[in-house]
């Protein structure tokens, strides 16, 4: 035994010039990821940033008490559902789409044009999209004179200060940056699918349509699963970036996710043990969810991520 | 008669889809168009945010006030720097870790690999992150956009599979000639991984070019805030106090804060529209072997 410890060392130093470059990675990870993680114990804690963590006293579940009786949290709760319900309803859709319609482009340039154009606003940061659409959002901006211009409405909305719209605008505002970029998944799984497939399809006289139905989203049907899976599990989630780029104090009834609830709670009122007790509640959840999500998928597609 | 038929289907759906292919490169194109000409009119027409397709009166006002002040030109520097610094020291960190891993001789791998894949299902979240950073001094200071940001598991996991398609011939041979596995790694490996590095390098890049929520968190200091976190007080928080100020002195009120808005977005996001023609075909091939991994 002793041996066999003194053999493994032996080897383990004859490699030290490999070993040396994993575990300054490793050690990385146990800084910055771990620690972290075992910080998540001040949820239990009333924890103040001034002193050492172990000398905080332990109140247990007191944190989970206040934020569960807090309307504010569970306003947070409706907010990231609704933005989420939004976009897995009505958005998960249209990346599939748009790459089913472009499969119909004949002309390989003009196809390839429209998908390089198409994801170029993922590249552009949040703060100058947000810009924009502050901008054609306000009085005097372009969504309001397209809408007088159509007769929809006949005086000006300030969209984004009316809480209202907060949801629609971040749906839209999502749609216009990602739609392209979320679609290049699907059609390089288009692009996989064997052209026999087709011909045949069309010997059997299935029409454009048959055969966009039957062959192509029955083929990228896996591909759809595990993106949907992931949807469902980060329904808790929400684009911090661009909610916090669009957010103001006359939306936040709206526009406050649990995301920005924690933020606001933890880095602007100082509340660390709170609002890490509303994360770690947070993770558990979306662990939860990955399950469901996973699980479910699994019975009715036969496609799941493990 | 089916087929006639058929034909004039397919005419009717091919110059729908066209059209709407054509709607959404608008879409995509139009907003930056709008910050352009916006930029460049003339303030009073910027003022209007009147919807219109070139610059009714050109002017360079707004540019003069935004490359003339001190805190945009500051954060330019501070966002160069960090891309830069910070791009590097993450690719050239994952990929020594990558190479390691990508050993199977390496004793103690599975135990490395498990560490590592706890990692993409748990994490500490922004307040554990945040009060961890304080305590390591990263508050504050600059070196917080470059050193939590030094590794990924999954660009590890990208470089990994990469550096396994390389023959082992070409690494043994070097070894025979008395390489040592840091010199296989550099002189071998790396630069027979040029495809994936750039990818990587690019993501990376337009990662730390585009960030403004770093600096709001960690960043109090205004010589070392970032461009876009300068930006974000702008845009967002109306904080033009500096710029107007400025702009008043030079110009009179006649320059109002849209214009140097849209001239500022511009300056900003201009780097990235220049490379955009040349680096779209990594960063799509990024996507690629990030989903074949997924």
């Amino acid at each position: 035994m002793f041996q066999l410890r003194t053999q493994q060392m032996k080897a383990f130093f004859k490699q030290w010039q490999l070993q040396s470059m994993v575990i300054p990675g490793i050690v990385w990870m146990l800084i910055f990821c771990y620690l972290p993680m075992f910080w998540l114990i001040i949820a239990f804690m009333d924890y103040s940033i001034a002193k050492p963590m172990l000398e905080s006293p332990f109140v247990g579940l007191k944190h989970f008490q206040d934020f569960v009786t807090d309307d504010r949290f569970w306003r947070s709760i409706r907010n990231t559902l609704g933005m989420s319900s939004i976009k897995l309803v009505l958005g998960f859709p249209i990346p599939i789409i748009f790459a089913l319609l472009l499969n119909e482009i004949r002309s390989l340039r003009f196809k390839r044009t429209v998908q390089t154009i198409s994801y170029l606003p993922h590249f552009i940061a949040w703060t100058i999209f947000g810009g924009i659409a502050l901008n054609w959002l306000g009085e005097g901006g372009v969504v309001n004179q397209l809408m007088m211009a159509l007769g929809v409405q006949d005086r000006e909305i300030l969209f984004n200060s009316d809480p209202k719209y907060f949801w629609w605008i971040t749906f839209f505002t999502d749609t216009l940056k990602e739609t392209g970029w979320s679609a290049i998944i699907y059609i390089a799984a288009i692009s996989g699918i064997d052209p026999g497939l087709y011909e045949a399809a069309e010997l059997d006289g299935a029409g454009r349509w048959q055969r966009m139905w039957h062959i192509t989203v029955q083929s990228i049907r896996p591909t759809i699963a595990i993106l949907f899976i992931l949807a469902v599990s980060g329904i808790l989630g929400s684009n911090f970036e661009q909610i916090f780029m669009l957010k103001n104090n006359m939306n936040m009834k709206m526009a406050e996710s649990l995301d920005l609830y924690i933020y606001n709670m933890g880095l602007v009122s100082g509340r660390h043990s709170f609002s890490t007790a509303v994360l770690f509640a947070r993770s558990i959840v979306a662990l939860g969810l990955l399950f469901i999500a996973n699980h479910t998928s699994k019975k009715l597609t036969g496609d799941s991520i493990y | 008669m089916g087929r006639r038929s058929t034909l004039k289907r397919i005419g009717v759906f091919e110059v729908c889809n066209t059209l709407l292919m054509l709607a959404v490169c608008f879409l995509t194109l139009y907003p930056m168009w709008f910050v352009l000409i916006n930029s460049l009119n003339a303030p009073e027409q910027a003022m209007l945010g009147t919807v219109n397709w070139f610059p009714k009166q050109l002017s360079l006002d707004s540019y003069s006030v935004v490359f003339n002040d001190k805190t945009m030109m500051n954060g330019f520097v501070v966002t160069i720097l960090r891309t830069v610094i910070g791009s590097a020291a993450h690719v050239l960190f994952t990929a020594i870790v990558a190479y390691g891993m990508s050993k199977t001789t390496l004793i103690g791998r599975k135990l490395y690999m498990k560490i590592a894949l706890v990692t993409m299902l748990f994490s500490g979240g922004l307040i554990p992150t945040f009060i961890l950073m304080t305590k390591l001094g990263l508050y504050d200071n600059f070196w917080v956009f470059v050193i939590p940001g030094m590794y990924s598991f999954f660009n590890m996991v990208i470089f990994m599979s990469f550096f396994r398609t390389i023959p082992d011939s070409l690494e043994e041979s070097a070894k025979v000639d008395g390489a040592s596995d840091y010199g296989v790694l550099f002189r071998i490996v790396l630069p027979n991984s040029m495809a994936v590095i750039a990818t990587i390098t690019l993501f990376s890049a337009v990662y730390h070019w585009n960030d403004y929520y770093q600096g709001v968190i960690y960043i109090r200091s205004q010589e070392i805030l970032p461009l876009q976190t300068i930006l974000y007080k702008i845009i967002a928080e109306n904080s033009m106090s500096f710029m107007q100020q400025q702009a008043m002195a030079q110009f009179g009120a006649r320059l109002p804060g849209n214009s140097i808005k849209f001239a500022s977005m511009m300056v900003a996001t201009l780097p990235i529209l220049l490379f955009y023609p040349f680096i779209q075909r990594y960063l799509v091939k990024g996507v690629m072997i990030g989903a074949i991994k997924g």
